[in-house]
């Protein structure tokens, strides 16, 4: 920056008007590029993992590098991936693991079909929607075998049963998270268009808390908490489990794209690798609440969230994997052929895929690796 | 680069000002209307939740917002909040300086085009223009996927959305300025026997400086919104853009961060346009001066 200005004020003596502006002119444009190289060019590189604490094996083979793609930001939705990542389980199986962060427009099947990740963790229903586009995308485990949706109403208005729904105004998150609860309506024979008013709803809880719907959608690790946290107590709700009737899609599971898993011999190996440190982590997580938090605040690089939110969210996204109440004997990521059934069948009468879903669509091969 | 101030602030702050009373009094007048502005703002503020019983909910308390700012992050081991909010105002604001640069060579060399090739401005304007009638929103995240596909670096493809937005109204205010020398100049420089080169660097370009500097304060501001929205789709770990996301999504839980998030997207709009305005004087200064 500092020679710039010299550099003008030695032209300043003996160089025409003009062209002395020019180069006003042009040292202003180096000062800002000089100074964006300086500063601008090195990307901030993601926490690495701190566990060393076990020796690095003697002459270990060069890890084999992976990338997991989430389906939104880092918060304890995840946390079993960090964990796996902090704890050194991936290390520990030679591999070298980057979670790449999600947020909106991505989506983690177009990111795996184009080879930018390997790994992607996605809801059943926009897999086999983006199966139908041709890309041959396989679920290898279905972590959360529960649904954290639900359907949240004010006790006033008096909601106990999915039949209730009738003449009410319901709020739904559309564009692939509105099948339970459509799912719900036809198994009560209620009209999705005629019976009730559905109402597009955004990604915070402002229309239920300002009572301009109903009833709304909700994760119990996320959005239920919002509701609780802005002043208001699980007495003044009622609270419809997708579970309980039968028709929750499935969430959060790992997929991969048959192209990569059978592009070379030991990429099975890989994702049984993944597999098996990934379920370890999520069993430290079900084990060590309080440290998985702290994994996830610390990818928090904007510095809002809070340790509450993050805590209820790894309490609630526990009882998804392993059960509520907790059962460690759960066969974590195993998903029943009945499932997957339910979830091909829901997705195909209500139009997320065109035609029956194929059974290639998740496969147990990778799992039975991991676990043996 | 920000903490160093530059070297004709330098000289300014250091170089005795005889009268310094008037001087200032000057700048008390001048910061007078700034201050009061946000005052009053502030006032309007609470006093609104007072008067239309706005819930915290909806308008957060001035001092919960502060309070917001001094809590430490990421569960108590990290920065506080305002420290950490300005750490991804400068992510972001290195994403928007690069767009900006690169759009602003963009525009300027589509300008010169234009301006030397009438037929080729007939022919590619319409599409320059239809550009950006496209929202920036369904743009960024092609961009990203685009230059993802391509194994380019993440940062790539954010800089490339801010370069989208700028290079539009440099464009567009370049050539306008570029033309803008009076037939009688131009006949002046005809009469020297200059050539299209001394006419283009002597006559057109000085002439269109008012002009591009008043195109480089619009792509100042265009730049630090593309970059933003760019942080979005590129899954970004740091940055305004992803302050906002995180903080929107867990609004009701926490109001203030928000309005912090946005406090801090505002910040690097205003400092980037200053910056500019700074060049402009830097620049311009003599210009006016010499009449």
């Amino acid at each position: 920056m500092f020679p710039c200005s010299l550099y003008i004020s030695v032209m300043r003596k003996e160089t025409p008007v003009q062209m002395r502006k020019f180069l006003g002119l042009f040292a202003v444009i180096m000062m800002l590029g000089s100074a964006l190289a300086a500063c601008g060019g090195a990307p901030a590189a993601p926490a690495a993992p701190a566990a060393a604490t076990e020796a690095a094996p003697a002459a270990a083979a060069t890890p084999d590098k992976v990338t997991l793609q989430l389906k939104w930001v880092a918060q304890a939705q995840f946390a079993g991936y960090f964990a796996a990542l902090e704890q050194g389980y991936y290390k520990d199986e030679n591999l070298d693991v980057t979670i790449q962060n999600g947020g909106p427009d991505i989506v983690p099947e177009q990111v795996v079909a184009s080879g930018q990740a390997q790994f992607g963790i996605d809801w059943m229903a926009s897999l086999l929607a983006t199966r139908e586009t041709g890309a041959p995308l396989v679920n290898i485990a279905q972590v959360y075998t529960r649904a954290g949706m639900r359907a949240l109403s004010w006790k006033e208005s008096n909601i106990t049963s999915p039949a209730d729904f009738k003449g009410k105004k319901v709020a739904v998150w559309f564009g692939g998270n509105e099948y339970n609860l459509l799912a719900t309506l036809s198994k009560y024979s209620i009209n999705k268009d005629s019976d009730l008013t559905l109402v597009q709803q955004p990604f915070d809880m402002n229309l239920l808390l300002n009572k301009e719907v109903d009833a709304a959608a909700a994760m119990t690790y996320n959005e239920l908490y919002q509701v609780l946290s802005a002043g208001h107590t699980i007495d003044e709700l009622n609270i419809l489990d997708y579970n309980a009737e039968g028709t929750a899609m499935p969430e959060d599971g790992i997929f991969v794209s048959a192209d990569w898993l059978n592009a070379d011999a030991k990429n099975k190996d890989i994702a049984a690798r993944f597999l098996r440190a990934s379920f370890k982590g999520w069993a430290y997580c079900r084990d060590n609440v309080d440290a998985c938090v702290d994994y996830v605040l610390k990818q928090d690089s904007g510095g809002v969230m809070t340790k509450e939110a993050q805590k209820w969210q790894m309490d609630e996204v526990n009882k998804l994997i392993w059960g509520d109440p907790i059962d460690p004997n759960t066969k974590i990521g195993y998903l029943t052929p009945e499932l997957f059934t339910f979830a091909a069948d829901t997705a195909l009468s209500f139009g997320v895929i065109k035609q029956a879903a194929s059974p290639d669509a998740y496969t147990h091969e990778i799992w039975d690796m991991a676990t043996k | 680069m920000a903490e160093k101030p530059l070297p004709s602030l330098q000289t300014a702050a250091t170089s005795p000002v005889p009268a310094a009373p008037s001087y200032v009094s000057a700048a008390l007048r001048r910061a007078l209307p700034v201050v009061g502005a946000v005052v009053a703002l502030l006032i309007l503020w609470e006093a609104s939740k007072l008067a239309f019983g706005i819930s915290d909910q909806r308008l957060p308390h001035l001092g919960a917002i502060v309070e917001a700012m001094l809590t430490r992050t990421q569960g108590g081991s990290g920065n506080i909040l305002l420290v950490q909010t300005l750490l991804n105002a400068w992510a972001t604001f290195r994403v928007a300086l690069g767009g900006f640069l690169a759009g602003g060579l963009m525009g300027f060399a589509l300008a010169a085009i234009f301006m030397g090739l009438p037929i080729l401005e007939r022919g590619l304007m319409p599409y320059v223009i239809g550009s950006q009638m496209v929202p920036i929103l369904a743009i960024a995240p092609m961009v990203v996927v685009g230059f993802g596909r391509m194994g380019a670096p993440p940062w790539v493809a954010k800089v490339m959305v801010a370069a989208y937005l700028t290079f539009f109204p440099v464009t567009i205010g370049m050539l306008r300025g570029l033309r803008a020398p009076s037939p009688m100049s131009l006949d002046l420089m005809r009469s020297y026997a200059a050539s299209p080169a001394q006419v283009f660097w002597r006559l057109r370009m000085p002439t269109s400086l008012p002009y591009l500097f008043t195109s480089l304060k619009v792509a100042a501001s265009a730049s630090v919104i593309g970059a933003i929205v760019a942080e979005l789709p590129a899954g970004a770990r740091e940055g305004i853009g992803v302050m906002i996301l995180t903080s929107a999504q867990f609004y009701n839980s926490r109001p203030p961060a928000l309005y912090i998030a946005i406090l801090g997207a505002a910040l690097v709009g205003v400092v980037f346009y200053g910056m500019v305005a700074l060049a402009e004087r830097l620049v311009v200064r003599d210009r006016a001066a010499e009449g």
